[in-house]
């Protein structure tokens, strides 16, 4: 009998990646222009957590996955109309800031706050799995300082695939330098996954699946607490965007090596 | 001056889907916002990665394409038509619903929206006239296999159209035959169906066909609309692809039919009587009703076209000189590109304008539409229950429910105070009357949406092809704006070209109790007007004051040689009537979703932050649009009131028929000289005119202000930060 996993999926929502970002100074510290009215999307690393939660809850029957996010409740809704279509879960909303420019740490405590509030959490079928980075903040702090205050040792971080062996044990792949992995294997819950992409693709949007999930996801919503996040402690001596440089050339010819060649000339260059 | 602009709020980020949803009325409903999503993900992600590798380029059915249609599955699009009990997901009526499908796809590309909507409109017939066996049999069939069924969804197309000489424009001569083939005693008929259809939708792989068909035997009574199957005995031909240059992501054929069928798939059933096959419909009869819903979708598709290239646009014009050597950063040639110059800015405010105004034309049919079905069902009971049978009883019923429905107009236009309180609720909680009320609207509004957004929207989508230059009409333009001009020809073309639709309005638009709605509009939009004067709205009252003097002239007088001029073959009369209608209906709807949303907006956090600048932009649209079509009803009227008068001819003046230069001069100096007799001019004649020459000079007036908004739109969409890119390939 496979066991019936409790997955926490801890995504907060970032800027739409094709928007223009452009930080500015807020009375509350550093912002990004327009934030609110940007169209925001799941953190891609979390997106992907989610789809491995749904494949993971596919095959061992059972399980029931969470999606644990601190995020705006009115700008999370929207993203909602778009995620909930993806896979079957419960929603466990904190009201808060979204931003990159919060604390990791305080986020974490707010996360692992909200998971341990769930009832009829069983460590012994924990799985937490979020983005090893996100999109925002990019710290790779997050998950891991989860794991810490929940008592989770067993952690993997970059990780782009699990599997689940005949003995239950957990057969996890993570990111090394070299487009290589390091295979680790784990007895089993409770575990922290910090997902790098995995090797899902996107599952077509469902709006049949929304539809139930929608039930949860209102009530969800609308009893969000605000998150205790001490800003005070945090201060920003300066913000700027990575400079981008964009050079495009269309290429359907070149092999892979010659155009290594050329980018790593036109990194020589810059 | 500098300092003065920045202070005043405008638009700061393109409206996202949290606006929308306020101005088309569907902040509540999840199942909707859940499917624009859907919708979105395959039109921005196969759909647009389709055209973008040239699929468009054939007019074969092929693999790629027909992938589409399992997307379409795959995303809840094609089960959008079925009631949950047949598979789909969506409770009550569908209309808003497949709106915001197809004008997600069309967003992309129309040929890929034609496509998951011809199968709706195959379907159509059956769902809204069919026997519940057909219903349920067709329905289920045609809706996606859920996960674990094996079976594969049939699809279905609509052939009504023939090869020429036979049906297009004009429904009614059908080629297409039907005759008993056999007919044992106390068994089932079996009919022998001949029909030969042109630009049939969906053909490349229909499995069902609902065609209509004419009576070649006098055994059967009447014309009907029959179901055929592919696996019929017979000729189940689908004919070679038409060469059409738009919509190429859809299929279309001119197929061939000769088939054996039962007479059960006579659509809606029949009786027998005498020995002769009576079907309960025929087909004139079940076309009406299936047109009645589908061609406000058609109306969406373009408005969304418009709506798309905005981002597009602003990116190019933006972008046009950056990269050069002579324009760095930080110039104004380099941050503003085209955007310096007005004419772009104006024509792209424009486009813009017009894209909301056929939105929300559109969309308030499509929302009317859902509001009237269940109404409609009601209206059936009450027949039925009074047993007021045939067209012509239940007519004269309507008659007086909607002379019921006047008088509650003008109970309502009364203080409330001086009101017959018990007699405004009763008819204020008839559904009756509430089924004419909107019932007569949506009578005007769907040839208005399908007539108006894709006519005047495929002017407008040229337009926005012209303001990206050469590349507007090359395949590499960003958000296909060449092949969305192209294909909203066919937008305006197929389901009823535009003749059909000024043809419906002309007999619609005057009905008592939509002319008895509309004048109610005008009150609402002078008290709209002194609230808001930045919409526009008193121009647009004007207007509206104008349309009815015309419509009202064009009634009850005659052309300078006696003639009618009211009358449905003078099209010259009615047809500009209908379009200037169709002007007033749209602006005046796009002013009220503005509303919605400055009422709205405040509680909705996101919404809430730059609500103050996008109003403001919102209301300078609201106030172009306004304008254009004050100017376009005016000068449709004034060429109607005048130009069936005669013109003063020499021998009546004293004149020559053309004057010299200094005739005319001398005649402007009279006129200048005596205003109030303008009858003195020599040219025109105003006798009994008086009336209109002062809503007309009226309306001049309140054109005030119109482009002082068009200039401060123009600047809005030089400040309003878009994405980095489009997001769907090019
Ligand atoms: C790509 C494509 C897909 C199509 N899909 C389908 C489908 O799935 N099923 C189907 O049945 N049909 C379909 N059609 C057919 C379409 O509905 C007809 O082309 C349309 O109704 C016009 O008919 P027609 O082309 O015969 O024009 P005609 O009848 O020849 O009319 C030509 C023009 O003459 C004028 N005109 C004609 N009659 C009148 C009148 N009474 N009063 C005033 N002016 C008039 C109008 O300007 C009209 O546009 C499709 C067409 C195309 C191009």
């Amino acid at each position: 009998m496979s066991v019936q996993y409790q997955i926490f999926v801890c995504g907060g929502i970032v800027p739409d990646p094709l928007q223009t970002l452009d930080p500015v100074t807020a009375p509350a510290g550093p912002a990004l222009k327009n934030e609110m009215m940007l169209p925001a999307v799941l953190d891609p690393f979390a997106w992907h957590a989610l789809f491995e939660a749904a494949r993971l809850a596919r095959s061992s029957p059972g399980s029931k996955i969470y999606l644990v996010s601190l995020a705006p409740k009115a700008k999370l809704q929207q993203v909602m109309m778009s995620v909930a279509q993806k896979a079957v879960f419960d929603l466990v909303v904190i009201d808060g800031p979204a931003s990159g420019f919060t604390d990791s740490n305080a986020v974490a405590a707010a996360l692992s706050e909200a998971i341990q509030s769930v009832p009829g959490l069983d460590m012994n079928r924990l799985l937490v799995f979020g983005g090893w980075e996100s999109a925002s903040r990019g710290s790779g702090t997050t998950l891991q300082a989860v794991g810490e205050i929940l008592g989770i040792t067993d952690q993997f971080q970059g990780v782009d695939d699990l599997r689940i062996e005949s003995d239950g044990s957990f057969r996890i792949l993570e990111r090394i330098d070299g487009g290589k992995h390091q295979v680790s294997t784990c007895a089993g819950a409770p575990a922290v996954l910090g997902w790098a992409t995995g090797n899902l693709p996107e599952p077509p949007n469902n709006p049949q699946i929304g539809m139930t999930n929608m039930r949860g996801i209102m009530p969800a919503l609308q009893k969000a607490r605000p998150a205790k996040l001490n800003a005070q402690d945090l201060s920003y001596t300066s913000v700027t965007l990575p400079k981008q440089q964009r050079e495009t050339r269309v290429v359907d010819k070149l092999s892979a090596e010659e155009i290594a060649r050329e980018i790593a000339e036109w990194i020589k260059k810059s | 001056m500098q300092g003065q602009d920045e202070k005043k709020s405008t638009l700061r980020t393109l409206p996202g889907d949290d606006v929308r949803q306020i101005m088309w009325r569907f902040a509540e409903r999840f199942d909707l916002q859940m499917l624009v999503q859907s919708a979105r993900g395959v039109a921005r992600g196969p759909v647009a990665r389709l055209v973008a590798e040239g699929e468009r380029n054939t007019h074969e059915w092929t693999a790629k394409k027909a992938a589409l249609l399992t997307a379409f599955d795959e995303a809840g699009i094609t089960a959008i038509f079925m009631a949950p009990e047949d598979g789909g997901y969506i409770e009550g009526p569908k209309n808003m619903a497949l709106a915001l499908a197809a004008f997600e796809l069309s967003w992309v590309d129309g040929g890929a929206a034609t496509g998951s909507l011809a199968g709706n409109l195959a379907l159509s017939p059956i769902h809204e006239c069919g026997t519940n066996e057909q219903r349920h049999r067709y329905m289920k069939a045609a809706c996606p296999s859920q996960s674990g069924e094996s079976r594969r969804a049939r699809r279905g197309a609509f052939a009504l159209t023939e090869p020429i000489p036979f049906v297009g424009v004009d429904t009614g001569v059908l080629s297409g035959k039907v005759r008993v083939a056999e007919w044992q005693d106390g068994r089932e008929p079996i009919l022998q169906v001949d029909k030969r259809g042109r630009f049939i939708t969906n053909m490349g792989f229909a499995d069902f066909v609902t065609a209509a068909v004419d009576t070649d035997d006098p055994r059967i009574k009447s014309s009907c609309m029959i179901i055929l199957e592919e696996d019929d005995p017979g000729v189940y031909d689908r004919g070679v692809p038409t060469k059409k240059m738009v919509h190429q992501l859809s299929s279309t054929n001119d197929p061939v039919f000769s088939l054996k069928v039962p007479a059960s798939r006579i659509i809606g059933g029949y009786t027998i009587k005498d020995g002769v096959i009576v079907p309960n419909l025929n087909h004139g009869e079940i076309i009406e009703v299936v047109f009645g819903h589908t061609r406000v979708t058609v109306g969406l598709m373009t408005g969304a076209k418009l709506l798309s290239a905005v981002e597009p646009l602003i990116r190019y014009h933006r972008g046009r000189f950056r990269g050069g050597e002579t324009a760095g950063p930080g110039s104004p040639r380099y941050e503003f590109g085209l955007q310096q110059k007005e004419d772009v800015l104006h024509r792209l405010v424009d486009v813009w304008a017009a894209g909301e105004a056929s939105a929300s034309l559109g969309f308030t049919a499509a929302r009317l539409f859902d509001d009237l079905d269940p109404l409609a069902k009601a209206k059936k009971q009450f027949f039925a229950e009074q047993n007021i049978a045939g067209g012509r009883a239940q007519m004269r019923a309507l008659l007086k429910i909607q002379k019921d429905a006047v008088e509650l107009i003008e109970i309502e236009r009364q203080p409330e105070n001086d009101r017959d309180r018990k007699r405004h609720a009763e008819l204020k909680n008839d559904t009756l009357v509430r089924f004419v009320m909107l019932d007569t609207l949506a009578n005007v509004l769907c040839p208005a949406a399908k007539l108006w957004n894709t006519g005047h929207g495929t002017n407008m989508m040229r337009e926005a092809v012209s303001l990206m230059g050469g590349y507007g009409i090359t395949e590499d333009c960003p958000g296909f704006l060449g092949q969305k001009w192209m294909d909203a020809q066919l937008e305006a073309t197929y389901e009823g070209p535009e003749s059909v639709q000024r043809r419906q309005l002309s007999v619609t638009m005057t009905n008592d109790l939509f002319l008895a709605q509309f004048k109610q509009w005008i009150r609402e939009l002078r008290a709209i007007a002194s609230r808001r004067p930045g919409t526009g709205a008193c121009a647009l009252a004007t207007a509206m004051r104008l349309w009815l003097w015309t419509l009202e002239r064009m009634q009850t007088t005659r052309d300078a040689e006696g003639a009618k001029l009211y009358q449905s073959a003078r099209h010259g009369v009615t047809f500009p009537l209908a379009d200037a209608l169709c002007w007033l209906l749209a602006a005046r709807l796009f002013i009220l979703d503005v509303l919605e949303l400055e009422e709205k907006g405040p509680s909705n956090p996101t919404v809430a932050e730059g609500l103050p600048g996008l109003l403001a932009f919102y209301m300078d649209l609201c106030h172009v649009q306004a304008a254009r079509a004050a100017s376009e009803v005016a000068r449709i009227c004034a060429e109607l009131v005048f130009g069936y008068m005669r013109r003063p001819a020499s021998n009546e003046t004293g004149l020559d028929d053309c004057y010299a230069d200094d005739d005319l001069e001398e005649a402007n100096a009279a006129d200048n000289a005596d205003r109030q007799r303008p009858k003195a001019d020599p040219f025109a004649r105003f006798e009994g005119l008086e009336a209109f020459v002062r809503l007309r000079v009226l309306l001049d007036g309140r054109m005030s202000g119109a482009r002082l908004a068009k200039d401060s739109a123009a600047n809005a969409l030089t400040r309003v930060m878009i994405p980095e890119a489009l997001d769907y390939p090019a």
